[in-house]
């Protein structure tokens, strides 16, 4: 039996689709704090935008764990090293120290426990980035002043940049880097000062370690 | 020794499908403490081993399977098993990799089983030894051996074949570049040991059986071969098709609802590819598989270290092996730190779905086997 022989008797074959995503600010953010040719885990990876901005930029090698199973499959399809896992019960069999960093991006707080995970983090990666949307952001807030309600409003937790900042402290995990970001634009780096961040920030990224 | 087409540079001749056969030199060691010798093992061969000797793919099959994973059986002339699969531009691409299927130990289709012959030149029957999924393992790597080939790029097989290419990533990591496991599991299930017990029961109860000699009598337990692929074959169905059946059925027959006289007959053909005693042997070998219990108790020490790629695969509708069982072996991967990927394919078609059209799971399963060849320096399809 022939290879020409063989093609009639299997089915034609599978047209794939690789479709690419817009990168998104904190992305970029993310990508900046991790160095080049580090295991990272990408925690809740979504459609996996971030994980191939790693691999292509950072040349990361990257796995993720993501409970949606259509999202899980989809990154298989595209090459990545996805689990479809639940992040509250599965990210403890990670052992310690095994990646360099853990993401969370836009992630943690929908966990059921998100200040437990974040110590499993600690613990997995030797740092841990953890992107959010700021709670505490001036729209936000003049928002529930108004109208006495939150908008978009999803059963997670919510986190302003102080409280954030105040999570870290209690889990003693020391604010490496942490950065605004606005619209499409990453601001300048902050440190000591909250006040700003936490009134202009529309999202934070901070670079943890433990 | 290959017969058929010898030395295994042949085997680097491009492209086509061989037939061939392995007659081992030395004695399989079986795990019961015996030797098992002359082992034969038939297998089948697609597309061309590259000159790095990089791009082998072992396919382990099903329990109810055979060596035929992409090109018809010329003995039953039963149309090949996992075409979706294994052919030219599927996911396991024949135009780039060099695919071996071998009829496990304990088999039938050639390969040295319960209706071999003896040393007295009578078929083996009850006399044959106990065997393990181990040992199923180690006659295969010694045929892979034999082939010159010192690392498989991939290990793969859907349940029984799964458990097949756990144990081969668990027993020689090195040499297994990428695992693949589909609707399986590291330990067969108390369900499954259940319906293993059923089947071998309706075998055993045959008249025809005559104490596994019915070769010498020029008989097969034909009706309760053809129970016992019964019993599997409801197992196999979506736990929705299984009532589905029932309720259409109940109106006509009495009693018994799981098969029609059509689905008798091809369960029958079904059956004669696997000699009765065969699936005794072989069904008790899955049985006695649990990964972890080799390993103290804990799955994760089987893959400790392992720098073997993993892909697991698991279908929603499947009661046999449900996609908690892949959750255990994807936890045991994490904990081992071993490169992991995992998904559970939405189906209606219950365990059988890894052999029916799942685009999806094709789809995974590419970018699974894509990944690992880009990882191990294999050209993708497209020359990407």
């Amino acid at each position: 039996m022939s290879v020409a022989q063989l093609e009639l008797v299997h089915p034609a074959p599978l047209p794939l689709q690789h479709q690419v995503s817009e990168p998104r600010p904190e992305h970029a953010v993310i990508a900046r704090f991790i160095n080049i040719g580090a295991r990272v885990l990408d925690v809740g990876c979504g459609d996996g935008a971030l994980m191939q901005l790693l691999e292509r930029e950072r040349d990361a090698r990257v796995r993720g764990v993501e409970l949606d199973p259509a999202k899980a499959q989809y990154c298989v399809t595209r090459r990545l090293s996805v689990v479809q896992a639940d992040a509250d019960h599965d990210l403890e069999h990670f052992p310690s120290g095994s990646v360099d960093y853990v993401v969370f991006s836009h992630t943690l707080l929908s966990l059921r426990d998100p200040q437990q995970a974040l110590k499993t983090a600690a613990r997995v990666g030797d740092r841990v980035i953890v992107a959010f949307k700021n709670a505490g952001h001036w729209r936000t807030r003049l928002r529930f002043a108004r109208e006495g309600r939150l908008a978009n409003w999803r059963p997670e937790a919510m986190c302003s940049v102080r409280d954030f900042a105040e999570l870290a402290r209690s889990l003693r995990l020391s604010i490496e880097r942490a950065v605004p970001v606005s619209g499409q634009h990453a601001g300048a780096p902050f440190a000591k000062t909250l006040w700003r961040p936490n009134w202009f920030a529309e999202q934070a990224v901070f670079l943890l370690t433990p | 020794m290959i017969h058929a087409s010898g030395a295994a540079a042949k085997l680097q001749a491009a492209g086509g499908v061989r037939s061939l056969t392995f007659d081992a030199a030395q004695p399989l060691q079986l795990s019961n403490g015996e030797n098992l010798a002359p082992l034969t093992l038939a297998f089948e061969t697609y597309g061309a081993l590259n000159v790095d000797r990089s791009n082998a793919v072992l396919v382990c099959h099903g329990l109810i399977g055979d060596q035929f994973v992409a090109g018809p059986n010329p003995v039953t002339g039963r149309p090949a098993w996992w075409p979706r699969i294994v052919g030219p531009g599927r996911p396991i691409d024949t135009n780039r990799f060099f695919v071996i299927c071998s009829n496990v130990l304990g088999g039938s289709m050639g390969s040295t089983g319960p209706a071999s012959p003896a040393a007295d030149g009578q078929p083996f029957g009850l006399r044959f030894p106990q065997i393990s999924i181990a040992d199923i393992v180690r006659a295969q790597s010694m045929l892979v051996e034999a082939l010159g080939i010192q690392n498989l790029f991939l290990v793969i097989g859907p349940e029984f074949g799964g458990m097949q290419a756990l144990h081969w990533a668990s027993a020689y990591p090195r040499r297994v570049f990428a695992c693949g496991v589909v609707a399986s599991a590291a330990r067969q299930s108390a369900q499954n040991l259940a319906f293993a017990e059923l089947a071998r029961q309706a075998i055993m109860a045959d008249a025809d059986w005559r104490n596994g000699g019915y070769y010498a009598h020029g008989v097969r337990p034909a009706r309760g071969a053809a129970i016992a692929r019964a019993a599997l074959s409801i197992a196999s169905d979506a736990a929705s098709e299984v009532r589905h059946r029932f309720e259409t059925a109940s109106a006509k027959e009495r009693f018994s609802f799981a098969q029609s006289n059509e689905e008798a007959r091809a369960g029958a053909s079904h059956v004669e590819r696997l000699d009765a005693n065969s699936f005794l042997y072989l069904s008790r070998a899955m049985d006695g598989f649990d990964l972890a219990a080799d390993f103290g108790g804990r799955l994760s020490n089987a893959f400790q270290d392992s720098q073997t790629r993993h892909g697991l695969f698991a279908f929603t509708s499947d009661w046999r092996y449900p996609p908690q069982e892949t959750r255990s072996i994807a936890r045991a991967l994490i904990a081992a730190g071993a490169e992991t990927a995992s998904v559970e394919i939405p189906s209606a078609k219950g365990h059988e779905a890894y052999l029916a059209d799942e685009p999806a799971f094709e789809a995974a399963l590419t970018g699974f086997i894509d990944a690992a060849a880009s990882a191990r320096g294999l050209a993708l399809q497209g020359g990407q």
